[in-house]
């Protein structure tokens, strides 16, 4: 564990590494600064002493000695603003650089590590878990090294003005650490209780808003509100106890201060009366023992920010240490002039070990022919895309295209052969002229224009406020469902490409404009080797090869006539449309 | 800000001892460097060792009577605190529950989590401030400026000079940092969106190759990030720097013209040092108010916030008192209803039609045709713009929520259930249903096979969201949950979309067998899906372009006509 946590110290410190001139800067600015913050004491305690009573005062020493305080105050001051400068550069430019990192690591890691992990969680670590690093780690190591030099300096500042009160200081403040210790385990425990029931109450706003017309629709508002108010009373309890556990440190150290103050009172007191010490050193000393504590504080008042900042690093880590996908060929096979001839050998496939999905499949699919995948819901018709598009890849076997093993080719390039239309239209927070030259970035506003015509959306993007140039909000909200895929579907159409990918695409499209875009797509097909997840009837009748799945297996696979002739699964299936009919 | 008063009425004790017993903390805190100066003045001058003991004991005191005031104020104020906290949100949760479709769409559902959790919090942090520090904080400045003054009266101009310094350097960083800080924080915002696109699209970046472009646009946000980041570094970088200058001044100032005082014989050497350690309780005083501004001023942006929640109003108002529902009136009625979404053209215009009980009603039209919004104004999610629509002969105006919800059973079109058991999911159709009222709608609804094959059968343990099971399960077992209460009306919003052609017609069979009595309207995209049903209503752009029989609308409708034959082959058009 410890070596773990030093691990990843190590590893956040690699990060700063490039700003390496501003961290050296900083320590030494840090020490400066503290080395003159602490000669001002000093200096007005010896000014103090030269005003010993009536008629009794060096003047021009004290000038000196105040001129002296004035330009170590100063020296102080600047040292301290360029050390803040200094950390500010280091942390935000590490922040910056792990993010732009675990960024990076979202392109490069298997999907499969996408698909199975909560998106929300991704986020959190792009966001505030890198924040948490930016701000405890990098800026507690600076205050942990400051409020160490601190206490060195000022240990080092009070024996030399005298030994024996330096030490009753030495010997009371272990009881500060002790006490802000002792807090912190108290709160710890009730913090993270804290945390963990506000996470489930953000989850169960979540669920609850999110759903608020099924709420309404059975008259649930009042048991929904029950449970919230149960959630938030366990918050309010814990809330309470982490809230006033973690405010004792504060009074709790001043106490002890009071004490460390008291000593240095009375020993001092009594030191002057035997003559071993001046009472302008008193004013220092007691300048110096509240000095003395304060590190001591501010260090067990950062330990709970560095853990949360190790926290945060760990998980950064964890996301960046993923495997990335293997890496393509070093000599890749370049597709030339793409026929779109595809051939599955012998592919085994499973997302999990324990479950075997796909096992020992062939197909052999001939240039510009048409594949209908069919199947009950569930079956697990978007495996096959994952393996045509090297999303995932193959356990066994492999897949041809014009001959070529697509593990022979770069992913982009075996990609680019597909256009793709999935269930879930996918649009991003940009204009829609961007959104539809998303596969072609280059593309005119005239050839935009013709694939949206051909995707039949031209005449309601036109009718838009900015018409191309309207920015489409953030997750399409401001866009119905059929329009998002109009869209998509244009986004394809704009690429042109040799092999076609339909995933559900028309299922929720008007059914008028769904036969126009049936008219486009069929001549967009024309030639083209094409893979249509479907379950309108007329596009499985008129497919070349039906593929038919049930439980992630393809069990069936033909044309219409043959498969009827099987009178299997297939059969029962195409019969049971007819059902209500009877 | 001060609206939010109201929820921090139960808490007056607190409120009162919390800060009460700060103060009699700050107290005995100013009256600490006097005691030192009294020791080194009169102790040391004296060379009493007695004195100097008995005073230090005194020290100690103060000391220790301070930390048990300031317990009992922390205490005070995380009771106010956090039970400010968990008022505003209980009351927050209540108000939501109250908002129609309208409100939601306006405010959304993640801003509303940041509001009940980041901005309440941000608040209660301010409640326990005010407690602790609002009293506190000026307290020492002006007692430190008065003991100053009583010490002398001359040097204490220094002190007035440098309180105003530093109170006016933390005003003008504060005020040009505080807008930085919102503009990182909507930055972070747009790291946030980028970072949620591309994960949810990255099978579509990645198709497309376009992975550098979507890097590249993260980057530029990023470093706009950073970049804001630190210029607003370099200004909070300036705060402390500048207020120990002053106070280090101010120190100086203090020396040098004490020690022309104590020459002349009207100050002493202790005093000296009494002013130089209330200089130094002045600064922290004013750290701690800088800090303050900051808590205060992002509490007041909080405080905005959760009150624009409070004074959203939901648009659809519930009558109080029970309809007088009719027998013999038809079981739903629409007169000229016309509705409209808040700033956009209409949605639905001037549709009138009535239902009789037990009829099953199709409707069917393009995206964006009205549909959906058709059927949320039947339980009142939205009001009508114009018209009127009745259920058994009252205006649904008229319902409680409570009675005209309850005769509606509704399948939404995204297939939503919630985090429990299937029991319990099952269960908000009727609170109190019987496994064998559930298992009879789960036969019904096609999900009976598939839940009986659970080894948990009904105890089967639902993720939020029905994550773990699969579309088509979700979508039946929604259906369940509508049928369970056996309600009079049944909408299905384009439920069977994630239903294989199968279980659609095993599903539509049994609904027609099994609920002779209920009212259905079956909203659908698809023609297998409306046409065996009493009446279809064919909507097109929001109007009523027709409404009868498959037949007769095939023959006379052409809008309808086309629907059919753009899902059907011509030998298979016509009903037997």
């Amino acid at each position: 564990m410890k070596q773990k946590k030093k691990g990843t110290v190590k590893r956040i410190l690699r990060y700063a590494f490039p700003y390496r001139k501003s961290m050296i800067c900083a320590m030494l600015f840090a020490l400066l600064y503290v080395v003159l913050n602490l000669t001002a004491p000093v200096l007005i305690g010896l000014a103090i002493d030269k005003a010993v009573g009536q008629g009794n005062v060096d003047f021009a020493a004290v000038s000196q000695l105040l001129l002296m305080t004035a330009v170590t105050v100063l020296g102080g001051a600047v040292f301290q603003w360029l050390m803040g400068l200094c950390i500010n550069t280091v942390s935000y430019c590490t922040v910056r650089d792990m993010r732009r990192e675990v960024f990076r690591k979202f392109n490069s890691v298997p999907l499969r590590y996408i698909d199975g992990h909560p998106h929300g969680d991704l986020i959190s670590r792009i966001i505030n878990d890198a924040d948490a690093v930016g701000d405890g780690l990098l800026q507690g190591i600076t205050q942990l090294f400051s409020g160490i030099i601190m206490i060195v300096c000022t240990l080092a500042f009070m024996l030399m003005l005298n030994g024996w009160i330096a030490l009753v200081v030495v010997v009371i403040t272990p009881l500060s650490m002790f006490v802000a210790a002792f807090i912190t385990r108290l709160s710890q425990k009730q913090f993270k209780e804290q945390s963990e029931t506000q996470g489930e109450l953000s989850a169960y706003i979540n669920e609850y808003v999110g759903q608020q017309k099924l709420v309404k629709a059975f008259g649930y508002e009042d048991e929904v509100q029950e449970r919230f108010e149960e959630i938030n009373g366990r918050l309010y309890v814990c809330g309470k106890k982490s809230q006033f556990y973690s405010s004792l440190a504060n009074p709790s150290t001043r106490f002890v201060n009071g004490i460390v103050t008291t000593a240095v009172c009375i020993t001092g007191a009594i030191s002057v009366i035997n003559h071993t010490l001046t009472v302008g050193q008193i004013s220092a000393f007691i300048t110096y023992a509240n000095q003395y504590t304060k590190p001591f504080n501010e260090v067990t008042g950062v330990i709970p920010q560095l853990q949360s900042a190790l926290a945060g690093a760990e998980r950064v880590f964890a996301l960046l240490d993923e495997p990335d996908q293997e890496p393509d060929p070093e000599t890749p096979v370049v597709p030339e002039h793409c026929q779109g001839k595809l051939d599955i050998e012998n592919v085994s496939f499973s997302y999990t070990p324990e479950k075997k999905l796909i096992t020992n499949f062939n197909l052999h699919v001939r240039p510009g022919s048409r594949i209908a995948i069919v199947g009950p819901t569930g079956c697990g018709k978007t495996t096959l895309i994952n393996l045509l598009m090297r999303f995932y890849d193959v356990n066994e076997g492999n897949i041809r295209i014009d001959g070529n093993s697509i593990y022979d080719m770069r992913r982009e390039d075996v990609r680019s052969l597909y256009g793709m239309v999935l269930q879930e239209s996918w649009l991003y927070h940009a204009t829609v002229f961007e959104n539809i030259s998303y596969g072609k970035p280059d593309a005119t506003l005239d050839e935009v224009k013709q694939a949206a015509r051909s995707a039949f959306i031209d005449h309601f993007i036109e009718r838009m406020p900015q018409s191309y140039d309207t920015v489409i909000s953030e997750d399409g909200a401001n866009l119905s469902q059929g329009q998002r895929q109009l869209l998509c579907i244009a986004r394809v159409m704009l690429c042109d490409p040799p092999m076609l990918i339909l995933d559900e695409a028309t299922s929720s499209i008007d059914t008028r404009t769904e036969l126009k875009i049936q008219e486009a797509f069929n001549n967009m097909m024309k030639g083209r080797t094409s893979f249509i997840v479907a379950h309108r009837l007329s596009t499985i009748k008129e497919a070349d090869v039906i593929l038919v799945m049930k439980d992630g297996n393809i069990i069936e696979q033909g044309n219409h006539q043959k498969l009827m002739s099987l009178q299997g699964f297939y059969y029962r299936l195409y019969n049971s449309q007819f059902a209500s009919s009877t | 800000m001060f609206r939010l008063r109201r929820f921090l009425k139960d808490y007056k004790l607190q409120l009162i001892i919390g800060p009460i017993c700060k103060l009699i903390e700050a107290v005995f805190e100013l009256f600490i460097p006097l005691v030192t100066a009294d020791i080194i003045d009169n102790g040391v001058k004296n060379q009493d060792v007695g004195y100097v003991l008995q005073k230090g004991a005194l020290m100690l005191l103060l000391g220790a009577l301070g930390l048990g005031f300031a317990l009992v104020c922390q205490k005070s104020a995380s009771i106010a605190s956090q039970g400010f906290g968990t008022k505003v949100r209980n009351a927050m949760f209540r108000h939501i529950n109250t908002f129609s479709h309208s409100e939601l769409d306006r405010l959304g559902t993640p801003s509303l989590i940041t509001r009940m959790t980041n901005d309440v919090n941000q608040l209660q942090l301010a409640v326990a401030m005010l407690i602790r520090l609002v009293i506190r904080a000026p307290f020492l400045v002006i007692g430190a400026l008065i003991m100053a003054m009583t010490i002398d009266l001359k040097l204490s101009l220094i002190f007035f000079g440098a309180a105003l310094l530093i109170g006016l350097v933390l005003f003008i960083v504060m005020t040009r940092s505080v807008p930085f800080f919102r503009k990182i924080q909507k930055k972070l915002d747009r790291i946030s969106l980028i970072s949620r696109e591309n994960l949810s699209g990255n099978r579509v970046i990645r198709a497309f190759d376009r992975q550098e472009s979507d890097e590249a646009r993260f980057d530029e946000k990023n470093d706009e990030l950073s970049h804001t980041a630190v210029t607003v570094g370099r200004l909070s970088a300036l705060l402390n720097p500048l207020t120990y200058i002053i106070a280090q001044a101010a120190i100086i100032g203090i020396v040098w013209f004490g020690s022309r005082f104590v020459s002349d014989g009207v100050l002493l050497q202790g005093q000296i040092i009494a002013l130089v350690n209330y200089m130094t309780q002045i600064l922290l005083a004013m750290i701690v108010v800088s800090n303050l501004v900051v808590i205060f001023t992002k509490a007041s942006a909080s405080a905005a916030r959760v009150n624009e929640v409070f004074d959203t109003r939901p648009t659809v108002v519930e009558n109080e008192t029970e309809a007088q529902e009719d027998e013999a009136a038809p079981c739903i009625a629409f007169e000229n209803v016309s509705f409209r979404y808040p700033g956009s053209g209409n949605a639905l215009k001037e549709i009138s039609f009535t239902v009789n009980r037990g009829e099953t009603i199709g409707i069917i039209g393009g995206t964006g045709s009205g549909k959906s919004t058709l059927v949320s104004l039947i339980p009142r999610f939205y009001d009508a713009t114009e018209g009127r629509i009745l259920v058994n002969g009252a205006d649904v105006r008229d319902y409680t929520f409570r009675c005209l919800r309850g005769k509606i059973g509704l399948v939404p079109q995204t297939a939503a259930l919630f985090a429990g058991t299937i029991r319990e999911n099952m269960r908000w159709g009727k609170k109190d249903a019987t496994d064998k009222e559930i298992k009879k709608a789960l036969k019904i609804s096609q999900s009976y096979e598939f839940v009986s094959q659970l080894p948990e059968k009904l105890d089967k343990k639902i993720t939020a969201g029905g994550k773990n099971l699969s579309g088509g399960q979700r979508q039946r077992l929604t259906i369940a949950r509508a049928l369970v209460g056996e309600p009079e009306i049944l909408i299905l919003d384009d439920s069977a979309s994630a239903l294989d052609f199968a279980t659609d017609a095993a599903l539509r069979k049994a609904l027609h067998e099994e609920t002779k009595d209920m009212t259905v309207l079956m909203v659908s995209q698809r023609v297998g899906t409306v046409r065996y049903a009493d009446r279809i209503l064919v909507l097109d752009k929001g109007e009523l372009a027709g409404m009868g029989t498959h037949n007769e609308l095939f023959d006379h409708c052409g809008v309808y006509r086309e629907i059919c034959l753009s899902q059907l082959k011509a030998e298979e058009v016509r009903n037997p």
